[in-house]
């Protein structure tokens, strides 16, 4: 991390520390103070925009730990989403569990299919491993599919609210806090968990998975380590997703959204936390911004379809353009614009990091 | 066993037109180690433009052909250019995210052209019927099997006794080699594109005329996902087989199995489970070559 001059580390405990200067302390307060008074001053619809937010912050950062650290290309996210989902819906609707109890129960079982289908990893790489995780998604829905007298097949399942005594988040804003309190805690923790031994482990295996091996990583037990982290990410979003609409189908989990996940991670930046908050948060937005201007393209003379499709063409583009402009990211361009400010009015290149 | 033979035949007739898919794959892989998810999205601009060419417009099915191919070689030469060039060299996640975004953009495309609707050319291809014994064979499943063989076998031609081809498999072989030579490699990509496009169109048409088009046949790519790692990821030969394999199998086992399962449509998820299987247990597939990796 850049820091600015003068800030020097004395022991080891500043050394490590996340947020070194009084101005870091300062924005981080600022923006949770902010983020949670949102419900006071924005409608319904921002809140609920916020807290899918929130959802998509949680399981990209599962992606990010999986694809941006480890290495470990996943297209399946989606479909481990679907695991968490419906193991928390049924064990809540069928079963009669509290949801307190049923999201941990949701977050193992998606990291236990997480730990199936990341077997393969041990003996493949690259493309083979994205087809893998394909297959992955798309077994996992024939699967829910087949088991309808549990999941409900392609009816759904109704799923509860969940609740603390008598008190059920229903309101948008209950549920904008619950949200909220587990994606800021998810970050903390992603955050944390890549700066452990297993973490750096991670990156290792991500540069050279052969290099890692020979340094006495065991390669076995971190990729397995590295699918289960991110699908407990998942496990856990997509339960909060189902229990937000109260409804579990299958439709919420497409085989697209695994892609746009990925999409999110290389827009805001592989291999960084940050990264994959900036991403989810502005690639959501181009979507909102997509639902708001699709209906006035009709009112100039476009086809009905052209609303639909635009969105699809917004995305790839997107993902075009950062691929060939900007391959690491807007973290990178943030970065780059921070270091300019830092030395304006001089025009020495800082260093940069890689 | 006349229901055995007649599943056989026309999986027979599926797995010739996913063979003819994954070659378009594997030439693409081993010539610029690029993973083309968007092949089935070519397969299902093939069908739309095969709907265009034969109903909108008309004309026989040689016409159509010929200029749905002339479409798919511009189409190839533009997104070469346009989205695989600045990317030589990128890491693999680049290149494979690449071609997804190319997937999401050719079905933004299909849908705001053709609306994304079913579409059908049923009844338009010429009728010719096969009669094999007891059993006959529907003419969009013969054109299906004479189309097919006829594009598989141009195509090896091609890459065995051309100067193209030769450079092809040089380039696949070598990159640094082949350079100092004097061969300009841009052009082999730009080439293994436009066949990976013609071969995704021709399929498409052929397909479309059986079950119809709409954007869910992209659908077909994932069958030549698997039929690829199946086969063996640098190995034509490989497709050829592996292709014909899993046509048949998926669709006797389909034949079969669908009344018993609740939810039924096993087809859907069987390349998948043949995918899982070939990765675990034989990740180089039937034919491919076994790498040594070096650090």
């Amino acid at each position: 991390m850049d820091l600015p001059c003068g800030t020097f580390s004395e022991n080891y405990a500043q050394d490590m520390g996340i947020l070194r200067t009084k101005s870091q302390w300062i924005t981080l307060i600022a923006f949770l103070v902010l983020l949670f008074a949102c419900p006071l001053f924005f409608s319904d619809r921002m809140l609920t925009i916020l807290t899918i937010i929130g959802i998509t912050i949680i399981s990209v950062l599962g992606l990010s730990i999986l694809n941006g650290y480890c290495g470990q290309i996943s297209i399946g996210h989606a479909g481990f989403m679907a695991v968490g989902a419906y193991a928390s819906g049924v064990l809540c609707a069928k079963l009669g569990w509290s949801f307190w109890a049923a999201l941990p129960c949701a977050a193992l079982a998606a990291g236990a299919v997480g730990l199936i289908f990341g077997l393969p990893s041990l003996k493949i790489k690259g493309f083979y491993l994205v087809m893998a995780t394909i297959a992955a998604q798309f077994i996992i829905v024939w699967l829910i599919l087949q088991l309808r007298s549990i999941t409900g097949g392609a009816d759904g399942l109704a799923v509860p609210r969940p609740s603390i005594g008598n008190f059920v988040f229903r309101s948008k804003s209950s549920y904008f806090y619950l949200v909220m309190i587990i994606t800021c805690l998810g970050t903390f923790l992603a955050q944390n968990i890549i700066r452990t031994r297993a973490g750096r482990a991670f990156v290792a295996i991500r540069d050279n998975d052969l290099a890692a091996e020979v340094m006495g990583i065991n390669l076995w037990a971190h990729k397995l380590l590295a699918f289960f982290i991110g699908c407990v990410y998942a496990g856990v979003a997509g339960s909060l997703l189902v229990h937000y609409v109260a409804y579990a189908t299958l439709d919420q989990f497409p085989f697209m959204n695994s892609v746009w996940y990925l999409g999110m991670l290389i827009v805001g930046g592989m291999g960084n936390t940050t990264g994959a908050i900036l991403g989810v948060v502005s690639l959501k937005l181009l979507d909102e911004l997509v639902i708001i201007v699709g209906p006035m393209l009709s009112s100039f003379g476009a086809p009905p379809q052209a609303a639909a499709s635009l969105g699809l063409i917004m995305r790839g583009l997107v993902i075009i353009i950062f691929l060939i402009f900007e391959p690491r990211g807007l973290v990178h361009r943030w970065e780059r614009v921070k270091a300019y400010f830092r030395l304006w009015p001089f025009a020495y290149r800082s260093n940069e990091r890689g | 066993m006349t229901f055995l033979l007649q599943l056989v035949i026309s999986g027979f007739a599926n797995g010739m037109v996913y063979a003819l898919v994954a070659i378009g794959l594997v030439i693409i892989l081993k010539c610029s180690e690029a993973f083309n998810i968007a092949q089935g999205h070519f397969v299902m601009i093939g069908g739309y433009l095969g709907y265009t060419y034969l109903v909108e417009f008309g004309f026989p099915i040689w016409a159509s052909l010929l200029l749905a191919i002339a479409t798919a070689v511009i189409m190839g030469l533009v997104i070469e250019r346009l989205t695989l060039r600045p990317l030589v060299g990128q890491p693999i996640l680049a290149v494979i995210m690449m071609t997804i975004a190319l997937s999401v953009v050719l079905e933004g495309l299909a849908t705001l052209i053709w609306g994304g609707e079913y579409k059908s050319y049923h009844g338009v291809l010429p009728a010719v019927t096969l009669q094999l014994g007891e059993l006959s064979v529907p003419s969009e499943t013969t054109i299906m099997i004479i189309v097919s063989i006829i594009a598989v076998a141009v195509l090896m031609l091609l890459y065995r006794y051309t100067k193209s081809g030769l450079a092809m498999r040089a380039t696949a072989d070598d990159i640094q080699v082949v350079q100092s030579v004097g061969i300009r490699v841009t052009t082999v990509y730009a080439l293994s594109w436009v066949i990976a496009s013609v071969v995704g169109v021709i399929g498409g048409i052929l397909l479309g005329g059986i079950s119809g088009v709409m954007v869910s046949l992209s659908a077909v790519g994932i069958k030549a996902f698997a039929v690829v790692l199946l086969g063996g990821a640098n190995s034509l030969k490989g497709a050829i087989v592996a292709g014909i394999i899993l046509g048949v199998l998926e669709n006797v086992s389909a034949g079969y199995l669908d009344p018993y399962l609740p939810a039924g449509n096993l087809a859907t998820v069987f390349p998948f489970v043949v995918m899982l299987f070939v990765l675990v247990v034989r990740p180089y597939g039937l034919f491919g070559q076994v790498r040594i990796e070096r650090i």
